[in-house]
């Protein structure tokens, strides 16, 4: 499969639907698996690095999720093809770093993705729609299954599975889930959320990565702790909390609806305004003011557009998007002007400015 | 969000501390950064975080320290230190009792209760899986502060373990 062949669709997990899929946008599950015995990436030569991806792609070639995966050598694509991934939430930014030897597997639908070589010899990830962590678990736990008859997994039965940092040790899984919530910002009860996830072990990013700030008031909650509780129990537990702050979010849209609904309703539909009708905009704006569209479309008070639209506009307004779907480099200004035309295509339907 | 010094300008550094499981952000513009950056790189790089907690009570075994290294890829645990990394799967034995207690400083345990390969031999994985329920019981007891239940799981794993070594 081309690269460029995904520039046409979206990820599954963009679909927009799924439990509580007005609030959770996505269920992510990673696993961080090693070969025994054979040194970590960063401590591999090239020639062991290309050991590893020829040992796990034989691997992956055995078996039936792999069928009609792509398999890219991160060294082999472009600088826009790298972001275009990292965009795609497909890899990571420390994997587009130091290419040599490294290589990512994706699934067409985008639901199963695997870094080769990045901080551990396998990073596989597995990405579903709404709050969906059970089935994305079974999914991913059924094709580690299925590789570790073909790859000998380091593993010891008091610390499970073995990685680069130690903080990983263990399950080596880290499930998180990316979160909507724009009434908890307004209404300025995110930090006491916040605070809490992080007294219990949870930590919170944004929505465009590790390391990045929250924006488009998204936040992605995951586990910490990867040793001493079983998987399920992990899972469990993140389930748990993430029903907590959906009950929390939920709450504040209602609350807001009846104590600020002439405000609310202005700042959405001034939002919807802008976007279907700006010329030139920035991505952080863009950001901002899809959120809007986003709640208010959830909160049932816009009814002219769907969510996977906009979910799928978080993802296409990014710079390497759009030099993708241009086909050429374009600079941030033209990038600007670029976004604001893709936005109005996609929201009304207008090729004016193409 | 706005800079934690200052107060005025935009933060765009983010730093997270967790220590016994508390964890503290601060959130710093690029001049306050700045100008804490010697300070900052001593406290919250993660190597020396990492570090930090690995010599946590290991001052007496300094010397000893310094010499461990691992067979397989050659790495020692002063590289370690430095680097927050290891270099393979082996330094896990290389390093066992130092990472035995780092490990109980990141995760609060260090006793895996996850799942394993499914290529390990049948009976190996059943007595795992039997030792894994025990232990996941002997947890519960304990929250549930029913110490003699607690008690009689624990002789129960100790019997089990024991019958592996022999």
């Amino acid at each position: 499969m081309q690269l460029d062949d995904f520039i046409n669709h979206t990820g599954e997990w963009l679909k927009g639907t799924g439990p509580h899929s007005e609030i959770v946008m996505s269920s992510r599950v990673r696993l961080a698996r090693n070969l025994a015995k054979k040194p970590f990436p960063n401590k591999a030569p090239k020639k062991v690095l290309d050991e590893i991806l020829e040992a796990a792609h034989a691997a992956m070639n055995q078996i039936n999720y792999f069928k009609g995966t792509a398999f890219y050598k991160i060294s082999e694509l472009d600088n826009v093809d790298r972001k275009f991934l990292i965009e795609r939430h497909l890899m990571s930014h420390e994997h587009a770093t130091n290419p040599d030897g490294k290589a990512l597997v994706v699934s067409k639908e985008e639901v199963l993705s695997v870094m080769l070589n990045e901080e551990d010899h396998l990073r596989i990830q597995v990405m579903q729609s709404g709050l969906n962590l059970d089935e994305t678990w079974r999914i991913i736990s059924s094709i580690d299954e299925e590789l570790s008859q073909k790859l000998q997994f380091a593993y010891f039965t008091d610390w499970g599975y073995l990685t680069a940092c130690p903080t990983n040790t263990g399950t080596a899984m880290r499930g998180s889930v990316m979160l909507h919530l724009p009434a908890l910002v307004m209404t300025k009860q995110i930090n006491k959320v916040l605070a809490a996830i992080s007294k219990l072990s949870f930590t919170s990013r944004g929505f465009y990565g590790e390391g990045t700030q929250a924006s488009g008031n998204f936040y992605q909650i995951s586990n910490q702790v990867s040793l001493g509780h079983s998987e399920e129990e992990i899972i469990q537990n993140i389930n748990g909390l993430i029903r907590q702050i959906v009950e929390q979010e939920e709450q504040a849209r209602q609350a807001l609806m009846v104590q600020n609904k002439a405000m609310l309703e202005d700042k959405i539909f001034r939002s919807w305004g802008v976007l279907k009708n700006a010329y030139i905009i920035s991505s952080q704006e863009t950001v901002e003011l899809l959120s809007m569209v986003r709640l208010g479309m959830d909160l049932g008070v816009l009814k002219e557009v769907d969510r996977r639209t906009i979910n799928e506009l978080f993802i296409m307004i990014q710079p390497a998007h759009l030099q993708k779907i241009e086909g050429k480099k374009l600079t941030t200004v033209e990038r600007d002007a670029r976004r604001a035309t893709l936005i109005r295509k996609k929201l009304t339907g207008d090729l004016s400015g193409n | 969000m706005q800079c934690d010094v200052c107060g005025n300008k935009k933060a765009t550094v983010h730093l997270t501390e967790i220590v016994d499981e508390q964890m503290t952000e601060l959130h710093l513009c690029e001049d306050c950064a700045r100008q804490k950056s010697v300070q900052m790189e001593q406290q919250f790089g993660l190597a020396d975080l990492l570090a930090g907690l690995a010599d946590f009570g290991q001052q007496v075994k300094n010397v000893e320290k310094i010499k461990l290294q691992c067979s397989n890829c050659s790495m020692t645990y002063d590289d370690f230190r430095k680097f927050g990394r290891l270099g393979c799967s082996e330094c896990y034995n290389a390093f066992r009792e130092q990472l035995a207690v780092l490990l109980k400083k990141i995760h609060g345990s260090n006793q895996h209760l996850g799942k394993a390969p499914s290529k390990l031999p049948q009976p190996i994985k059943k007595k795992i899986d039997q030792l894994q329920e025990l232990k996941r019981q002997l947890q519960r007891a304990i929250e549930a502060e029913s110490f003699e239940e607690a008690a009689a799981l624990r002789d129960k794993i100790r019997g089990l373990e024991k019958k592996g070594e022999g």
